[in-house]
């Protein structure tokens, strides 16, 4: 047992725990750092992958600004001076039945039934960690093979911006 | 280079993935399935960086993984901004009781 493999599967455990305490907790409050336990440790094995760009991002997009959006919606939707924040869980039944049969299943295709997963094998060679960073090839191919979808989703960024702005906005007539 | 068994990213994924279904079926309030919505996205680029290392020149997953960040962040500024303006209007979150109170 090498230490990047100990890593992965402690900050898998970690993260499998804080995903399942957000769905069993019923304070809204606690939810939200479990999350943030949750996205941390999705982080970390982001790293373990060599996907260094792609950790920060998440630290910084998810950690930094989702999940503070987060918790200003949690603080400004709830009175907050009166009691915890409460969310019952409804459909406990056959909520738990839909996610076990599927995870079962998913669990099973993946570790039995895995003929999809022959792929060709990775191309680097087993040896040799990856001396520099990801961000030089991410930033060309971004901007080579994925230009199109790079500027759409700079478009998407400008109209969720205005259509958060205005449907925030307070209605002046009333 | 020490490998992560590739199939043991994508049982996280899959685990994940039905832990933030999970949240969506049963949570009633909708800050919390919005929490759900997000632990699907993470799976989802759980399984796209884990697939990267069939592409270690194109890096598709990783670029994919950004614009999958990028949308999730959009999607939760836009839904935020929604929870907020049926809370000034209706004074509750909870979806069943709006869902009632527009029924009426």
């Amino acid at each position: 047992m090498n230490t990047v493999l100990l890593l992965f599967y402690a900050f898998g455990f970690l993260a499998v725990m804080a995903a399942a305490y957000i769905v069993f907790t019923r304070n809204v409050l606690y939810a939200a750092f479990g999350l943030l336990v949750t996205l941390l440790c999705l982080a970390a094995i982001f790293v373990l992958l060599f996907a260094d760009f792609v950790a920060l991002t998440q630290l910084m997009v998810y950690v930094g600004g989702v999940l503070v959006l987060i918790l200003f919606g949690i603080m400004l939707s709830n009175r907050v001076a009166d009691r915890a924040i409460q969310s019952e869980s409804v459909n406990l039944f056959s909520g738990a039945l839909v996610a076990g049969v599927l995870s079962s299943w998913l669990i099973y295709f993946i570790l039995e039934e895995n003929n999809f997963l022959e792929l060709p094998a990775p191309e680097f060679d087993n040896t040799a960690v990856p001396a520099k960073s990801s961000i030089t090839a991410l930033g060309i191919r971004l901007i080579t093979n994925f230009a199109l979808p790079f500027e759409v989703t700079s478009l998407i960024l400008l109209i969720a911006l205005m259509g958060a702005a205005y449907i925030s906005t307070p209605d002046k007539h009333d | 280079m020490i490998e992560i068994p590739l199939t043991h990213i994508l049982v996280l994924g899959a685990i994940l993935f039905c832990l933030g279904l999970l949240a969506v079926i049963t949570k009633r309030h909708a800050i919390v399935v919005l929490m759900g919505i997000e632990l699907v996205f993470n799976a989802a680029n759980l399984n796209l960086v884990a697939f990267n290392r069939y592409q270690p020149d194109l890096m598709g997953g990783q670029v994919f993984t950004l614009f999958v960040m990028v949308i999730a962040a959009a999607e939760t500024a836009v839904a935020l901004a929604l929870v907020l303006k049926v809370y000034q209007y209706f004074k509750t979150v909870n979806l069943d009781q709006i869902r009632q109170s527009t029924e009426d």
